[in-house]
Parts: C-alpha cells; sequence; structure tokens
C-alpha cells in the first residue's frame, strides 16, 4: 500500500490537484473559469485515449477523432427526448428517432458502438507501421469524416447537430471521468499488455523475436483507446451540445497531437502537463486573438512551439520514464542510458 | 454511348489524370528519398496559388512571368520548410517528421487565413484559360490540353534529369538506398534539398492548374490536391516515380468512373470510397502497382 502510493506520488499529486482546483473553481471561481475547467478535463480525457494507444505504440493515429466523433454522435442520438429529435433533426431514421435512453446508458452505447466498429475495421490495420500506417489512419480519419459529414439520417450532415439545453456533462462529472481515465492509463502502461505494446514501440522485430503477438496487443489497445476517445466524445458532446462532423477533425486532432508532443507522448505525466499547458495558452490566445481580430494566430503559435520542442525535447517535457518524487537512484541510470540510445 | 462523348470524356480524364500526375510525382520526390509523407505539400499549391493571386491583382506583370515566379515561390517554399522544420529531424524518428510536417502545414494555412483572409479569393488568370475549341462535334476547355501538354514536358524534362544527369543518378541511388549512397559520395543534404525543391516546383505548376479549374484562392485549397496525391501514389507505389504517374492517372479514371456511375445520394460519398481504396491497397497491397524499391513495413 505504501508502495502504491511512493512509487506513483506523481499520479496521486495530480489527482488531488485536480480535485482541488475543481472544488476551488466550483465554490469560488467564475462561470468562465468553470467552462474551461470543465473543458479541460474533457480534454484531458480525450488526450490520454490517444496516448494510451499513440504513445505506448508509436503510431500516430489520426483515426482516433472518428471515434471521439463516433461517440459523441451516438450518445447524443441516444440520449435526447424523442420529441426534440422530431422537430431538431427530421431527417433521422425513425427508429433512431424512437430511441431515449438515460445519460450513462447513452455513453455507453456511444462506447459500445465505437468500440465495435474499431473492433470490426481495424485488425488489418494494426499490421501497418511507419508511413503505410500513418497513411491508412490518415485515410480512415477521412473515410470516417466523410461518412459522418454526409449521412444525415444519423448526424443530420453538414448541418448542426442541435441537442437543445440537455447539458448533462457538468464540472462534477467531467472531473470524476478525468481522474478515473488517468489513474486507468496511467496503469495501463505498466499491465502486461501496456508493457508489450511499449515493447513493440521500442523494437518492433526483437518484440516479435520474443513471441508476442504485435497485431493482438495492437489491436487489443486500439480498441481501448477508441473506447476511451467514445467516452470523451459523448462527455463532450453532452457539454458544447450543438456539433457537426467537423468539430472532430483536424483542427481539435492538431490541438491534442500538441499536446501529447509538448508534454511528452511516453508518459502519463507528461501527457496531463501538456494538456494543462496547451489548455492555458489556448485559452489565453483565443481571448487576445478576438482583441486583435486576428484568426489562426493559436495555430501558429502552437505548431510553431510543438516543432521547437520536436527539435529540442523529442520527448517532451517529461522524457520517457514516469518522475518520481521518492527516487530510486538506479531509476537515473536506467533514464541516462535510454536517452544516449535515442 | 456515342464515340464522341467517349472521345470527350477521355481527354477530360486525360487532362486531370495530368494533373494528378503531377500532384503525386511531387509528393513521390521527397518520399522516395526521406520517406516522408509530406502533409505540407498541399500547403505548398497554397502559397504558388496565392502569389498567383497576389502578382495577378496587385501587379501589371506580363502573365508567363507572374506564372515564372510563383512556381519558383513554391519551389523555395519547399526548400526552406525542409531547412527549417525537416532537416532537424534527419535520422530521427519518422513520426517526429510526420508531426512535423503536420505543424508546417498549420503554419502555412493559418499564415494565410491571418495575413488575407480565410474567404476565397478571385485569381486573375490570361483569358485562354477559360476558353474551349471545338474538334467537330466535341468541345474541349484549352486548359485541359494545357495540362496535357506541360505534364508531357516536365514528365520528359523529368525523365532526363533522373537518367541522364549525375544529380538524377545520384537522386535515384539516394532513393534506394540512402546511408549506401552517402557512403559512395552522395552529398545528402544537396539531395534531399533538391528532392524539396522539385517538390515545390511541381507544386507551383500544379498551383496554376488548380487555381483555374475553381477560379479562386483560399486557404484550406491544399488539401484536396493532398489527398489526391494520398489516393494516387498509395494505389500507384509510394518507391516509385512512374509508379505515381500511374496512380495519378488511374485515379482521376476511377474518380471520374465514380462520378458517372454512382448513384445521386452516395455521390457524396465519394471520397469515402476512395479512401477505402487505399486503405484495401495499403493492406492487401502495400507496395502499389508498381513495386519500386519497396521493403516490408509491417508486421504479422
Amino acid at each position: 500500500m505504501v508502495k502504491l502510493w511512493k512509487n506513483n506520488a506523481v499520479l496521486w499529486l495530480f489527482c488531488a490537484g485536480i480535485i482541488l482546483f475543481g472544488i476551488f473553481t466550483n465554490f469560488f471561481l467564475s462561470p468562465l473559469m468553470n467552462d474551461i475547467f470543465t473543458n479541460g478535463c474533457i480534454t484531458l480525457v480525450m488526450v490520454l485515449g490517444l496516448q494510451l494507444f499513440m504513445g505506448n505504440s508509436g503510431i500516430l493515429n489520426w483515426s482516433y477523432m472518428g471515434f471521439v466523433a463516433i461517440g459523441a454522435f451516438i450518445s447524443g442520438i441516444c440520449s435526447m427526448p424523442v420529441n426534440l429529435k422530431e422537430q431538431a433533426l427530421p431527417a433521422m431514421y425513425p427508429f433512431l428517432q424512437q430511441i431515449n435512453l438515460p445519460f450513462p446508458v447513452a455513453v455507453l452505447v456511444g462506447i459500445a458502438v465505437a468500440v465495435l466498429f474499431a473492433g470490426i475495421i481495424s485488425w488489418p490495420l494494426m499490421r501497418l507501421s511507419d508511413s503505410a500506417g500513418v497513411i491508412t489512419q490518415f485515410a480512415l480519419l477521412i473515410v470516417m469524416n466523410v461518412i459522418l459529414l454526409q449521412w444525415e439520417q444519423v448526424t443530420n450532415g453538414p448541418r448542426t447537430f442541435t441537442m437543445g439545453a440537455m447539458k448533462t456533462t457538468n464540472l462534477w462529472i467531467a472531473m470524476f471521468a478525468g481522474i478515473a481515465v488517468l489513474i486507468f492509463v496511467y496503469f495501463f502502461r505498466e499491465t502486461t499488455l501496456g508493457l508489450k505494446l511499449r515493447a513493440s514501440r521500442e523494437d518492433r522485430y526483437a518484440t516479435l523475436a520474443c513471441g508476442i503477438n504485435i497485431v493482438a496487443v495492437r489491436y487489443q489497445s486500439f480498441l481501448i483507446s477508441a473506447g476511451l476517445g467514445a467516452l470523451s466524445g459523448s462527455l463532450w458532446s453532452h457539454y458544447i451540445l450543438s456539433f457537426t462532423a467537423k468539430t472532430f477533425y483536424m483542427t481539435e486532432f492538431f490541438m491534442i497531437l500538441a499536446m501529447i508532443i509538448i508534454g511528452g507522448s511516453k508518459t502519463v505525466t507528461g501527457v496531463v502537463s501538456g494538456c494543462i499547458i496547451v489548455t492555458i495558452v489556448r485559452k489565453s490566445l483565443q481571448q487576445v486573438e478576438i482583441g486583435l481580430q486576428m484568426t489562426g494566430m493559436t495555430e501558429i503559435t502552437l505548431a510553431i512551439v510543438m516543432i521547437v520542442f520536436l527539435i529540442w525535447r523529442p520527448n517532451g517535457i517529461f522524457g520517457v520514464k514516469e518522475p518520481q518524487i521518492f527516487n530510486n537512484p538506479s531509476d537515473f541510470k536506467i533514464k541516462e542510458q535510454y536517452e544516449k540510445t535515442n | 454511348m456515342n464515340f464522341n462523348i467517349i472521345l470527350e470524356f477521355s481527354i477530360n480524364t486525360l487532362a486531370l489524370g495530368s494533373l494528378y500526375a503531377l500532384i503525386s510525382l511531387g509528393l513521390v520526390f521527397v518520399f522516395g528519398i526521406m520517406q516522408l509523407v509530406n502533409f505540407a505539400y498541399g500547403e505548398y499549391i497554397m502559397f504558388s496559388g496565392y502569389l498567383l493571386y497576389f502578382l495577378g491583382v496587385f501587379t501589371n506583370l506580363p502573365w508567363f512571368l507572374v506564372f515564372a515566379i510563383s512556381i519558383l515561390g513554391g519551389a523555395i517554399i519547399g526548400f526552406l520548410s525542409e531547412l527549417v522544420a525537416f532537416r532537424p529531424f534527419r535520422g530521427r524518428s519518422l513520426e517526429a517528421l510526420f508531426v512535423s510536417s503536420f505543424a508546417v502545414s498549420l503554419i502555412l494555412q493559418n499564415t494565410a487565413v491571418l495575413s488575407v483572409s480565410p474567404r476565397s479569393k478571385a485569381v486573375d488568370l490570361p483569358a485562354i484559360f477559360n476558353e474551349a475549341v471545338q474538334f467537330g462535334e466535341i468541345t474541349i476547355p484549352i486548359r485541359n490540353l494545357l495540362t496535357i501538354a506541360v505534364t508531357i514536358i516536365l514528365l520528359v524534362g523529368l525523365l532526363v534529369l533522373m537518367k541522364k544527369t549525375p544529380l538524377g543518378i545520384a537522386m535515384r541511388a539516394a532513393s534506394e538506398n540512402f546511408p549506401a549512397a552517402r557512403l559512395m559520395g552522395v552529398p545528402a543534404n544537396l539531395v534531399i534539398s533538391i528532392a524539396f525543391i522539385i517538390s515545390g516546383f511541381l507544386a507551383g505548376v500544379v498551383a496554376i492548374f488548380w487555381s483555374a479549374r475553381s477560379g479562386a484562392v483560399e486557404p484550406m485549397m491544399g488539401q484536396g490536391p493532398l489527398l489526391v496525391g494520398f489516393i494516387a501514389v498509395v494505389i500507384g507505389g509510394m518507391y516509385s516515380l512512374t509508379g505515381s504517374v500511374l496512380g495519378g492517372f488511374a485515379y482521376a479514371v476511377l474518380a471520374n468512373l465514380l462520378s458517372m456511375f454512382l448513384p445521386n445520394e452516395l455521390l457524396s460519398f465519394r471520397d469515402a470510397f476512395m479512401f477505402v481504396i487505399v486503405i484495401t491497397f495499403l493492406v492487401i497491397r502495400p507496395q502499389g502497382l508498381i513495386k519500386g524499391t519497396y521493403t516490408e513495413e509491417r508486421v504479422g
């Protein structure tokens, strides 16, 4: 028990920090801060889900945003009241219009559909690495985006999908989800599956030679990642309430990618810090942007920062190993050796 | 279907295919040497397009000079982006390169949004681009004939460059086996820079015909050609220049056939169909139609 606390002190500090800040925000700060915090927690779930696969396998999975979108749309469809759907989304299939589930069930359905879809299509894709893998993932994102953008019987097509005044996700739900996913993704690294996945990232052929079925390992992790993506999507859709398939596309993917790159894709600590930093920078730059009428400045700044980080600190702020507060001296040696070889 | 329609269809498809071939060639030149899928390639086209717009609307330069400058601009932006955003990653992981090229693409896109306007701007092109000629019963836009002619000239030029000059031979060697080519005295920086310059040059040429098709430029205009390039390159073969040209033509045929034969309600899903084909190709035949120097990249 003491070991669980001591070895993962950083994780527990993060959790405590988030909870304290959440309580503080809720009772003492303005609605704007409340909004930023809630959004931040939802983004945290999203970015952790991406890290779970991308950080541990080294595959840049563009298609992640597609699964976020599936979660958002499916859970939205499931939780909206029947009469609202008939009004706001007249083009929808009648059988979808008749569904009305409570919020938690709707979220679960959203996750289930995303995981099912990932399960059906992704097995052959997991065989590809490097350039072929990146183009496939990119292509998959575009396929999913085109379908979501055009299938008006389900997603209201290119028009906005509005969910009325059903702001179910609040600060507490977002915070709870953020912390739960944080703990889950943190310990996923150390599970058998997580270790195998990380091994496949470091050396594909050595991992194969150890008798590990890389495709299966990647496949299982990909499904988990897709599920977490859908979870964040459904929380998000119940918070922003009106969106199109375009909401879940390159711009948003770039934001969470920036978080992962700046913080460091290989550690959960890095990703969480990246999320915090980028959220703060993004929100403040957006205020400046509105003041100066300079759309696009946020993206330019973050993109430049990202390139600078890639050049000077390719493993992000926190490098390759979760930081320890109560250090075991041998850890330093491992870290040094690792950084020498990379 | 009568003969005239088929002829018209094939000439227009050939023109589209020529344009697509140029697009995918620009992508493959860089890919062959660096294995980099250059997400910023579309923005080279966008950049040249904006040069066309600025020079055409705000200056009185003769149009051949406008074209020359914007093509040169494409080459320069290609060269500079390599210098700033890709060279530092030499010998590092491919992921970093992909992310970096994505970041470059966003920087260029948003610079256009920030400095010009998020909305599209009409380009001023010589009248010849909007005229058409009559051959008996069929009408063909001169633009299409120009595309075909320019593509033939460029392909012949590149063929000579790659097969006959020391530089071309060095580049081919570098794309076959980069470390070995370096050991043989091929200067890595030079070869990679030239690859990016050629890529940017082709992007500049593409920009002229691409903006002539829509008559306007906008910050996101690079996305269309980039996707075309991806599809064509994957179908044709990522490791061979011939393959990428072939892929360009194959994509044009496929896209036009899909537009003709897909029922109306499915037409809006055309891009999805195209990318499903891409995914299928990558999974079943990752080397593309023409194999080139493909090496196994997958597990299982």
